[in-house]
């Protein structure tokens, strides 16, 4: 760790990434995270690794298909319509079970939609997005040094299940600014080729193939097998969440990135009112922290799921509590994002209600 | 101690600036700091805006829905901010592009000739730190010293020789509030 530099969010990401040894950035701008691509377009030359703006999102993600199954550290970075147009490769990606990162700043949409943050990519990141069964690990920070410090994570997570991680932000935390301390750098000399990287045969006795591809149902029946056996694996270790004054709470809200860290300042407001407010906020979005939801149903007289979407995560949420409890929904669209007062108002509606 | 800014005006006017300039001095004096700026194609040519929380604690939310104070650079930002205002908050305004009175009674105002001061001092680019001057001044968020030494981090090469004037403008916002604050 070192000194704390005030920095924008987008550039946080460029950083971290290649203090945790990222060697290769494969992209095509779009706003709101071109400080990210500018940023790399800077630093990576310095360094003599690989920037490349390439022609389309579609060769970009290709290029990171082909970087990442060298077993290189490879990151693209795009937003919500960028995203869409590299959904095909990340279904090859999951099926060619390879390492890679990918940096999503939402923004609103549908469609062209606007450059304003929003959370409406939820089901795309969490749910495949692609053609096919898979996941992603998609982990989701909710300030600037909590993206500094899981771009370390995003890496090491993609590497040890050769899976691509979705490091889902938003817009407004792209281009906000914030003190933030980086951890140390990774040192690059010490990776290895991994075993399985297309290389070339060298005095291997074997050629390494990669594909997603099995013209036989039985082989690709395997693969899905393996696929599903390795997204267990992830399940049981790699769930992550924080709960926020949730040890005597009686409602929670649940949320995720800009919205989990605005209902934060609600949880503040509804204490200093005397409201036994909590929120539990998902680190990883998939795997998805249904356990501990499950958990506290229990003690719970409702839940208020609150995104800047019209309810996607609200889906896991409600499937986690499980009808044990109410699960009621606050949400804004188009990139508009709810303040915390808004949001505290929806909570007070609710206990009101209840009476 | 938690301090909530809203700095709004014209894309140009040096809105921005200002507000990474309190958010870096905040840094220096070692407070959690947030800076939010307003982006997309209202900055080019129309209203552009950053919120700035300086805090002895760790911030949650960055937005800042109700401003216990704001710089205003212009009046469609008064016409924007103004209803926003908590109340006993302080706006203070670039009077010099505000050709109109602030309609609250119950917030404070303190109305600074912005503009003219900063031509007078040679720079009318200045104006933004005529105002912020006067702000850290009269909320004590930073020390006006801290902002001094974070013009350094902006003001390099080539614009390193604009160091002075900025800081003869911070001083004289600071006057300038110091005779409303009736320290003078």
């Amino acid at each position: 760790m070192g000194e704390k530099i005030l920095m924008k969010g987008a550039e946080v990401i460029a950083e971290a990434a290649i203090r945790a040894g990222c060697m290769a950035f494969f992209g095509y701008p779009i706003t709101p995270q071109n400080e990210t691509p500018e940023y790399f377009s800077r630093r990576m030359p310095q360094l003599g690794r690989v920037f490349l703006q390439a022609e389309s999102e579609v060769a970009a993600i290709n290029m990171v298909y082909g970087a990442a199954c060298t077993g290189t550290r490879v990151i693209t970075t795009s937003s919500s319509p960028g995203i869409s147009l590299m959904q095909e490769g990340f279904s090859y990606i999951a099926n060619s079970n390879v390492p890679c990162v990918v940096v999503n700043a939402m923004r609103g949409g549908p469609g062209l939609g606007d450059i304003a943050p929003a959370q409406a990519d939820y089901f795309q990141a969490t749910k495949g997005g692609g053609h096919g069964d898979y996941h992603s690990i998609v982990i989701a920070p909710h300030t600037i040094q909590e993206e500094a410090d899981l771009m370390f994570d995003a890496f090491d997570l993609a590497d040890k299940y050769r899976i691509m991680v979705v490091v889902l932000v938003d817009g407004l935390m792209g281009q906000m600014m914030e003190p933030v301390e980086f951890k140390d750098w990774v040192d690059v000399k010490k990776f290895k080729t991994p075993e399985w990287a297309t290389v070339g045969q060298g005095d291997r006795d074997h050629r390494n193939i990669i594909t997603s591809l099995s013209i036989l149902a039985e082989g690709l029946e395997k693969m899905n097998l393996h696929l599903q056996e390795k997204y267990r694996k992830i399940k049981e270790n790699e769930v992550r969440y924080e709960e926020y004054k949730m040890d005597d709470a009686e409602y929670a809200v649940t949320a995720f990135g800009t919205v989990a860290r605005i209902s934060k300042t609600t949880v503040d407001m509804a204490r200093k009112k005397g409201i036994k407010l909590g929120l539990i906020r998902p680190i990883t979005l998939w795997p998805f922290p249904t356990e501990i939801i499950n958990k506290r149903a229990e003690q719970l007289k409702f839940f208020l799921d609150s995104e800047m979407n019209e309810g996607q995560m609200l889906e896991d949420v409600k499937l986690a509590v499980n009808g044990k409890k109410p699960v009621y929904f606050f949400g804004k669209l188009g990139g508009v994002v709810p303040t915390a007062e808004d949001i505290l108002k929806e909570v007070e509606k609710h206990i009101e209600g209840g009476k | 101690m938690e301090k909530k800014l809203v700095i709004a005006g014209f894309g140009g006017q040096g809105v921005m600036l200002a507000g990474e300039l309190l958010a870096e001095a905040g840094k220096e004096e070692e407070k959690y700091v947030t800076f939010l700026p307003s982006y997309g194609p209202e900055m080019r040519g129309g209203t552009a805006n950053c919120h700035v929380i300086v805090s002895d604690n760790p911030i949650a939310s960055p937005i800042i829905a109700n401003p216990e104070a704001a710089i205003i650079m212009n009046l469609p930002s008064l016409d924007k901010f103004e209803p926003l205002m908590e109340e006993d908050g302080i706006l203070i305004l670039n009077k010099t592009l505000i050709p109109k009175e602030v309609q609250r009674k119950d917030v404070r105002v303190l109305s600074i000739d912005a503009l003219t001061i900063a031509k007078e001092l040679g720079n009318e680019k200045v104006t933004n730190l005529i105002l912020l001057g006067a702000y850290v001044t009269v909320e004590k968020t930073v020390s006006l010293e801290t902002v001094k030494n974070a013009l350094k981090v902006f003001l390099t090469g080539k614009k390193e020789k604009l160091i002075p004037i900025n800081e003869k403008a911070l001083d004289k916002g600071a006057e300038i509030a110091k005779e409303f604050l009736g320290e003078k």
